[in-house]
């Protein structure tokens, strides 16, 4: 309580002069970049340009930068040891090193951490491609799942029925609570002894499953967990596709005598396709790049449940190899575009945008 | 007979045989099903239901336990010795109270300033073309595949240099910039339905560009500022990772979010205090989100779909 009354006011103080000293930004930047563009440059978007700027310079300052630096910061050997001033790390990673055991000046010294990432475990044991696989399941399946079972509900919710709202409402809760809370929640039903699913099991005469210790059900558990947090947003974005489709098609289908299937598939998916596409490439995106659920529910720490994105924070922040984890970021960031862009080309996903 | 078949509605068609029409209606949207196939929808929904919420109410149930009880393998909702003990706990034992106005400042702030970057910034990509539009518009999307966590090293060594490790500023201005790109689309997708010529009025009767913007365009987009302000406040109120990473050994300036995780530790488990908090934490959140969850997938969709 104490702390409390001793912090009300330094925390007001300090978020008021943050907001005010951004405001002040804003005004500064946008004269600024107005003068520039408009008085020196003679520019015919000025004015667009202009109002641009704040936002774009929060995010360089913010997301660009650091980017940068990071690229940067991937040719280093910085670590623990070797940490803050530029003087106490150095870009060139084998430096320091006996010349003569050098074999491949590019791999050993010049990207020696890209190629760490591939030739060396990511973690204590376990190397890049197993990692990358597991990824690769964890969101195939999950995304799957989220889309067949979002179709499902959907599907259900979009007939006449008393009682939407309340089963919408019901339905969509996963999605509303804060995340952390529903994975630690979710962690805590996974405990041997006393977690509901165990329980429910054991009443059933089926023996208690080890959540926690054993790779395979730790993974499953993962699985479970999310599944049950990412049907809510693929429910309700299909039902708002499918709430959109006139009537009148399947009027139209049903005199031509088109089976339920061929309805499915000639009509709704056709005509959700503009909704589902984006929302299955955000949806992949955020599970691939999930950190709350992999990194909760493993709670025993077993390398055989991380994914990239809890690899990378573990590396980072567990590990301390900052060089080699910047490295490591980038090879993840790279299988995600590469991953979204073959999506977008092959679904025509973007076109619609604009 | 056919130009019967032709009038839209649900005029049955005589030569069909009845059950593969039934069928039919089952995959069809919309119109009336059978008694039988209602019921049938209602114990289906029903039952996922019951798996959707069960673990929320479980929640509940262990915060209501009392302290020596927590660890049962009763599955009641209700245990039969409710007691808020766990709740006067946590308010009295932990520093809960602080953790949420923390949360409470830094999410306000966060807000107040992703609302005023975006606003401006999508009033740009709504009403002009200018080189570099379109790339920007695919950027900001891009920004949406970097991983938190890639971005966490950089940010973190980044903060420890310019000495913002443990303040609200760093986490405020770091969650108000991670949030403008998609409040950018959302607001730009609004900005779109607003007619130009309700700006061009303004224009002759005198008024600058910024002007109309400030006295036409954000007073008829109040509620989609709205929608991003709640968009930007639940992003910065559910986070964990930032604020793991600058506030980690800052415990008077904590969040909720790193108070409650420090109660279900691997040695230290408050189970009632952790779920009691759960309980405080979520219900205002639910009630934001059940409130704006139609306009924000709108948002997502006008985005996606017009433009």
């Amino acid at each position: 309580m104490q702390q409390l009354f001793a912090q009300i006011l330094p925390s007001l103080k300090e978020a008021g002069w943050t907001i005010l000293f951004v405001v002040l930004a804003i005004i500064v930047i946008e004269v600024v970049a107005y003068v520039l563009l408009a008085k020196v440059l003679k520019s015919p978007h000025a004015l667009p340009l202009m109002l641009l700027a704040p936002a774009a310079a929060g995010i360089v300052a913010l997301i660009i930068y650091p980017l940068i630096w990071e690229l940067n910061l991937s040719f280093t050997n910085m670590s623990l040891r070797h940490f803050g001033d530029k003087a106490e790390y150095t870009w060139v990673v084998c430096q320091g090193v006996d010349p003569s055991t050098i074999g491949n000046w590019i791999t050993d010294c010049l990207i020696k951490n890209y190629a760490d990432v591939f030739r060396l475990p990511v973690l204590k044991q376990v190397n890049f491609f197993p990692v990358f696989f597991r990824t690769a399941l964890w969101t195939f399946a999950n995304v799957s799942l989220h889309v067949t079972g979002g179709m499902a509900l959907a599907l259900l919710l979009n007939r006449p029925l008393r009682g939407r709202g309340i089963y919408r409402a019901l339905l969509i809760l996963p999605w509303a609570i804060p995340q952390i809370i529903a994975v630690l929640a979710w962690r805590g039903e996974f405990h041997y002894e006393y977690g509901y699913i165990n329980i429910l099991l054991t009443r059933f005469g089926l023996s208690a499953v080890e959540w926690k210790s054993s790779p395979v059900w730790n993974f499953v558990a993962m699985i479970i967990t999310n599944v049950w947090l990412g049907i809510p947003f693929m429910m309700v974005v299909i039902l708002g596709g499918l709430q959109s489709i006139s009537q009148e098609f399947y009027e139209a289908a049903e005199m031509d005598g088109a089976t339920p299937y061929q309805q499915f598939r000639e009509i709704t998916l056709p005509l959700i396709r503009p909704v589902l596409a984006p929302a299955i490439v955000l949806g992949t995106i955020w599970t691939f790049n999930n950190f709350n659920v992999p990194y909760f529910i493993n709670q025993n720490e077993l390398e055989t449940s991380d994914i990239l994105v809890t690899a990378l924070f573990r590396a980072a922040f567990e590990y301390n190899r900052y060089g080699f984890s910047a490295a490591f970021a980038f090879v993840i960031f790279v299988v995600l575009l590469l991953y979204s862009v073959a999506f977008i080309r092959f679904t025509g996903g973007l076109e619609e945008i604009r | 007979m056919a130009d019967v078949a032709k009038v839209p509605g649900p005029t049955p068609v005589s030569n069909r045989p009845i059950q593969a029409s039934r069928l039919r209606r089952f995959f069809r949207a919309g119109r009336g099903d059978s008694q039988f196939k209602r019921l049938i929808i209602h114990l289906v929904l029903i039952g996922c239901c019951v798996v959707t919420v069960y673990p929320l109410l479980r929640v509940l149930s262990v915060s209501l336990r009392p302290g020596d009880r927590l660890l049962s393998t009763s599955l009641a909702i209700i245990p039969p010795d409710a007691t808020l003990q766990n709740y006067i706990d946590l308010i009295t034992k932990q520093d809960f109270l602080l953790w949420l106005w923390n949360a409470l400042v830094i999410t306000v702030a966060t807000s107040i300033i992703g609302v005023i970057l975006a606003s401006i910034g999508a009033y740009a990509f709504s009403r002009w073309r200018f080189p570099g539009r379109n790339g920007g518009l695919i950027f900001l999307l891009a920004t949406q595949m970097i991983p938190a966590s890639m971005l966490m090293v950089p940010i973190y060594i980044l903060a420890v240099q310019f000495d913002l490790i443990a303040t609200y500023r760093g986490l405020i201005v770091a969650y108000a910039v991670t949030a403008i790109p998609f409040s950018i689309w959302v607001l730009k997708g609004y900005y779109d339905t607003i007619p130009p010529d309700l700006e061009e009025a303004a224009l002759i009767d005198g008024a600058s560009q910024m002007g109309a913007f400030y006295r036409v365009i954000l007073p008829l987009s109040t509620p989609s500022l709205a929608i991003v302000f709640l968009f930007n406040f639940t992003a910065a109120w559910n986070d964990y990772l930032f604020a793991r990473v600058i506030l980690a050994n800052a415990e008077p300036i904590w969040t909720w979010a790193l108070g409650l995780r420090t109660l279900q530790d691997q040695f230290r488990t408050l189970w009632g205090q952790f779920s009691a908090g759960s309980i405080l934490v979520t219900i205002p959140v639910v009630i934001l989100f059940l409130y704006s969850s139609k306009y924000l997938i709108s948002g997502l969709t006008i985005g996606a779909v017009k433009g």
